[in-house]
C-alpha cells in the first residue's frame, strides 16, 4: 500500500508521547523504593486499576489483530475475542483476591508464597520471561505496522521507537507510570472505538464505498469480446483456480480466469533483481489499492445500492443476508519471479457470521482440525488469569476487595470493547478500505475512510495501546529478572535502591530484546502470535496458580516440575506445527511435523498431570510447608 | 526478603465463602463456554440457525458469553460485598 503521511496524525503522535513521557519523568521523582517500581505501592484505587486493567490487555492483538482478522475472515475473528473476555472470569472467580493474598511483586512471589523453593522461583522466573516475550512479540509487530501510515517510515522504524519510548516509561518510573499510561490508553481506546462504530451505523452499508472521498476502485473484467490490446503471456492453474498473466501497454496484470471471463487481481510481484512491482508497476505509481466491498445488499428481501444509518442489530442482519467480496491469498513462481495474488472471493454474509472461514477444518470432517479449535478456544479462556503482566496488577490496589471489584471494571469495558470489535472488523471489511498487505491495519484504515481527523486519533491510540501493553510486559519480565531470580533465586539480598537499579537494567535488556524479535517478525497477524502467548501462558502457569491456590497437596517440586513440562510441551508443539514450519522453514502445512497449531490441550493437561504426580510422590516435602492464611 | 504481600491486608474472614462462591460461578461459566465450544465442533450447523432478531446462534452465543461475564461479575460482587460485611464488620480487607 502507499500511504500518505498526515501531518495531524504526527502532531497527535508526538502530543500523546510526550504527555506519556512527561507523566513517566513526573512520577519518576517518586519511584524510589522496590514496591512502588513494581508494585505502584500498592495505592492505586480499583477503578483506574480496572481500565489499567483493560488498557494493558487490549493489546495491538486486541484492536489491530482481531479487526483485521475478523475483516478478512469474519466470525473466526471474534472467536479471539469471545475467549479472551472468557478468559478473565478464571481471574475473576478463581485468582483475583487469593493472589492478592499471597503475592508481593511477581507470580512467582504467589506461587512461592507457601513453600520458599528455589525450583519455583528459577522456573517461573524463566516461565514469565519466555510468555513476555511470546506476547511482546506481537506488540512490536503492532508499532511496525503502524508506523507506516502514521509517520510514513518503515515497519523497523516504528518497533525502535516504541522499543525506546517504552523502556523510557519503564526505567523512569516502573508500574506507577506503566499504569497511568495504562489507564489513559484504556480509557481512550473505548471511547473512540464506541465513535468508530457510531460512524459506521451511521455510514450505513454501499456498494461502492467511498475511501477518504476517493471512488472505490473498479475491477476491471474482460470477456473474449472487450481483450483489445491485452495479449495473454502466460496461464498458470492454483488450486482449481485459472490465472492469466496479460499484457498491455509493456505493464503486465494478473487476472483470474472463469470460463470466458478474466477478472483482475492484486498482485505483487517480486522479480529476480528484487524488484516489487505492484499490480505490475512500481509502488510510487499508486496502483495498489484498498479493498473489501459488499457485492450485493438485502434488506427486508431487495437487493438495494445502499442502505441509510442502521442500528448494530440491523447492521448485522443485512450483512448476514448480503454478500461480501473477500480476497483471498495465493503465492506461486513465474518464470523465476515470486508473485502473490489476491483474488476475489465472495462470501455469503451468513458465512462471515460464523466460524469456518479461518479454521475452514472445523466444518470439514477433520479430527485434527476440530482438536486445533478446542485447544486454542481453551487456551484463550485458561490463559488470561495466568499471563504474568496481567497478574501483576493485582499488586498495585491496596485490598483483596479492590482487586475484585478492579477486576469487575476491567471485565466490563474489556467485554464492550469485544463487543465493538465484531462492527469494526465487519465495517472495515464492507467500506474498502482493506490493505491486503497488512490485516493488521484494518481498524485505523477504517477510521481514515470516515477522515484524517480520526483516523489520527484512532492510529495515535493504537500506537498508545501497543506503549500501554509493552510497558506491562516488560515490568513482568523486570520483576521476573530483576526480583525473582537475581534477588530471591541468587539470593544477592539487594538493597531496595539495588532492586530498583537491577530493575531498570532488566527493562532495557528485555527492551532491546523486544525491538529485534519485532523486526524479525515483520507480517505475521498479531492476533494469531499472541494466541500462542496465551498457550503457552495456559500451559505452564494456570495449573500451577491454580493447584496452589485449591489443592493443599500441591508440592514446591510438583509446582516447577509442572511449569517445566507445560513450557517445554507447549513450546515444543508450536515449533514443530504447520504455521512455523511454513513461515520460518518453507515447509508446505501438510507436511509439517505434526499438525497441531494450538497446544493448549495437550500441554495444559500433560502439566496439570504432572504437577498431580509429582506432588503425590513428593508429600514429604510439605512438612516444610509455609501456613499463608 | 519476605515476599508476603506488598501491601498489609487485615484478616478476611469471608475468604472460604467467597472462594466457594467464585468456584460454583466458574463452573457455571465454563458449562455455557463449553457448550458454545461444542456446538462449534460437533453441530457446527446449528451456529446458522436464526435465534433472535434476525441474528443467527453464533453471533447471539458469543455477544452472550460477554454480557453473561459482565452479569455474573456483578452478582458475584454484590454477594461477596454481602459476605464481607457479615463476617467482617469493619475490619480492612
Amino acid at each position: 500500500m502507499i500511504y500518505e503521511v498526515s501531518t495531524l496524525a504526527i502532531v497527535l503522535f508526538i502530543f500523546f508521547v510526550v504527555i506519556v513521557l512527561a507523566l513517566s519523568f513526573y512520577f519518576a521523582r517518586k519511584t524510589k523504593s522496590a514496591s512502588s517500581y513494581f508494585a505502584a505501592g500498592g495505592t492505586i484505587h480499583w477503578a483506574v486499576n480496572g481500565i489499567a486493567f483493560a488498557g494493558d490487555y487490549l493489546s495491538a492483538a486486541s484492536f489491530l489483530g482481531i479487526c483485521g482478522m475478523i475483516a478478512f475472515s469474519g466470525y473466526d475473528g471474534f472467536l479471539y475475542s469471545i475467549g479472551y473476555l472468557a478468559g478473565w472470569i478464571v481471574a475473576l472467580f478463581l485468582v483475583a483476591e487469593p493472589l492478592k493474598r499471597l503475592g508481593k511483586f511477581t507470580f512467582t512471589d504467589a506461587l512461592d508464597a507457601k513453600f520458599n523453593s528455589k525450583g519455583i522461583q528459577l522456573t517461573a522466573a524463566i516461565s514469565t520471561l519466555i510468555v513476555s516475550l511470546f506476547y511482546l512479540i506481537p506488540q512490536m509487530v503492532g508499532a511496525g505496522a503502524l508506523v507506516t501510515p502514521l509517520l510514513g517510515m518503515p515497519h523497523w522504524v516504528g518497533v525502535v521507537i516504541v522499543g525506546a519510548i517504552v523502556i523510557t516509561i519503564v526505567a523512569t518510573a516502573g508500574m506507577t507510570s506503566t499504569t497511568y499510561v495504562q489507564f489513559i490508553k484504556g480509557g481512550l481506546l473505548i471511547i473512540f472505538s464506541t465513535i468508530l462504530a457510531v460512524y459506521i451505523f451511521n455510514n450505513g452499508l454501499n456498494l461502492n464505498p467511498e475511501n477518504d472521498e476517493q471512488p472505490y476502485h473498479n475491477f476491471i473484467t474482460l470477456t473474449e469480446s472487450d481483450m483489445q490490446g491485452y495479449n495473454i503471456v502466460t496461464n498458470i492453474e492454483l488450486k482449481d483456480h485459472g490465472f492469466v498473466k496479460m499484457e498491455k501497454d509493456g505493464i503486465y496484470r494478473w487476472f483470474e480466469q472463469t470460463n470466458d471471463t478474466y477478472i483482475e487481481v492484486l498482485s505483487i510481484t517480486v522479480t529476480a533483481d528484487g524488484k516489487h512491482l505492484y499490480n505490475g508497476e512500481p509502488k510510487e505509481n499508486a496502483k495498489f489499492f484498498q479493498v473489501g466491498h459488499l457485492s450485493k445488499i438485502i434488506v427486508d428481501g431487495k437487493e438495494v445500492e445502499k442502505t441509510g444509518s442502521l442500528g448494530p442489530f440491523k447492521f448485522l442482519s443485512i450483512i448476514g443476508k448480503s454478500e461480501v467480496v473477500r480476497f483471498l491469498k495465493e503465492k506461486f513462481d513465474d518464470e523465476g519471479n515470486k508473485v502473490t495474488i489476491w483474488r476475489q472471493s465472495i462470501t455469503a454474509g451468513s458465512d462471515m457470521l460464523m466460524p469456518g472461514l479461518r479454521f475452514t477444518k472445523i466444518k470439514e470432517n477433520s479430527l485434527i482440525g476440530k482438536i486445533n479449535f478446542i485447544s486454542l478456544m481453551l487456551a484463550l479462556f485458561l490463559g488470561t488469569a495466568s499471563l504474568p503482566h496481567i497478574l501483576i496488577r493485582y499488586y498495585t490496589v491496596p485490598s483483596q476487595r479492590a482487586a475484585r471489584k478492579s477486576t469487575i471494571v476491567a471485565i466490563a469495558a474489556i467485554g464492550f470493547f469485544y463487543i465493538l470489535t465484531l462492527f469494526m472488523g465487519l465495517g472495515a471489511a464492507a467500506n474498502g478500505v482493506l490493505d491486503v498487505e497488512s490485516s493488521n491495519m484494518s481498524g485505523p484504515l477504517l477510521a481514515k475512510a470516515f477522515g484524517i481527523g480520526l483516523f489520527s486519533i484512532i492510529s495515535a491510540i493504537a500506537f498508545a495501546t501497543v506503549l500501554g501493553t509493552v510497558s506491562g510486559l516488560i515490568v513482568a519480565s523486570s520483576g521476573a529478572i530483576a526480583h525473582d531470580f537475581i534477588d530471591r533465586y541468587l539470593g544477592r539480598d539487594l538493597t531496595d535502591k539495588g532492586k530498583v537499579f537491577a530493575g531498570k537494567i532488566a527493562a532495557f535488556s528485555v527492551g532491546i530484546v523486544a525491538i529485534i524479535l519485532g523486526i524479525l517478525f515483520k507480517g505475521m497477524n498479531v492476533s494469531f502470535l499472541v494466541g500462542w502467548a496465551f498457550a503457552v501462558a495456559a500451559s505452564a502457569n494456570l495449573p500451577a496458580i491454580l493447584m496452589v491456590l485449591f489443592w493443599a497437596k500441591t508440592t514446591a517440586k510438583g509446582v516447577a516440575w509442572s511449569i517445566v513440562v507445560g513450557i517445554i510441551t507447549a513450546l515444543g508443539i508450536i515449533i514443530t506445527g504447520p504455521t512455523i514450519g511454513a513461515q520460518f522453514f518453507g515447509i508446505a502445512k501438510e507436511n509439517a511435523i505434526q499438525p497441531l497449531d494450538a497446544p493448549a490441550i495437550i500441554s495444559f493437561t500433560l502439566a496439570l498431570l504432572t504437577l498431580i504426580v509429582v506432588s503425590l510422590l513428593t508429600q514429604k516435602d510439605n512438612v516444610n510447608k509455609i501456613d499463608v492464611k | 526478603m519476605d515476599h508476603g504481600p506488598a501491601v498489609e491486608l487485615g484478616v478476611d474472614l469471608a475468604s472460604k465463602k467467597k472462594a466457594k462462591l467464585g468456584v460454583w460461578l466458574f463452573i457455571l461459566y465454563t458449562i455455557m463456554y463449553a457448550i458454545f465450544v461444542a456446538i462449534g465442533v460437533l453441530k457446527y450447523e446449528a451456529m446458522s440457525t436464526i435465534v433472535l432478531g434476525n441474528l443467527n446462534l453464533a453471533v447471539v452465543y458469543g455477544f452472550g458469553l460477554i454480557i453473561l461475564a459482565i452479569i455474573m461479575g456483578l452478582i458475584y460482587n454484590w454477594i461477596c460485598t454481602g459476605y464481607e460485611k457479615k463476617f467482617n464488620k469493619e475490619e480492612q480487607l
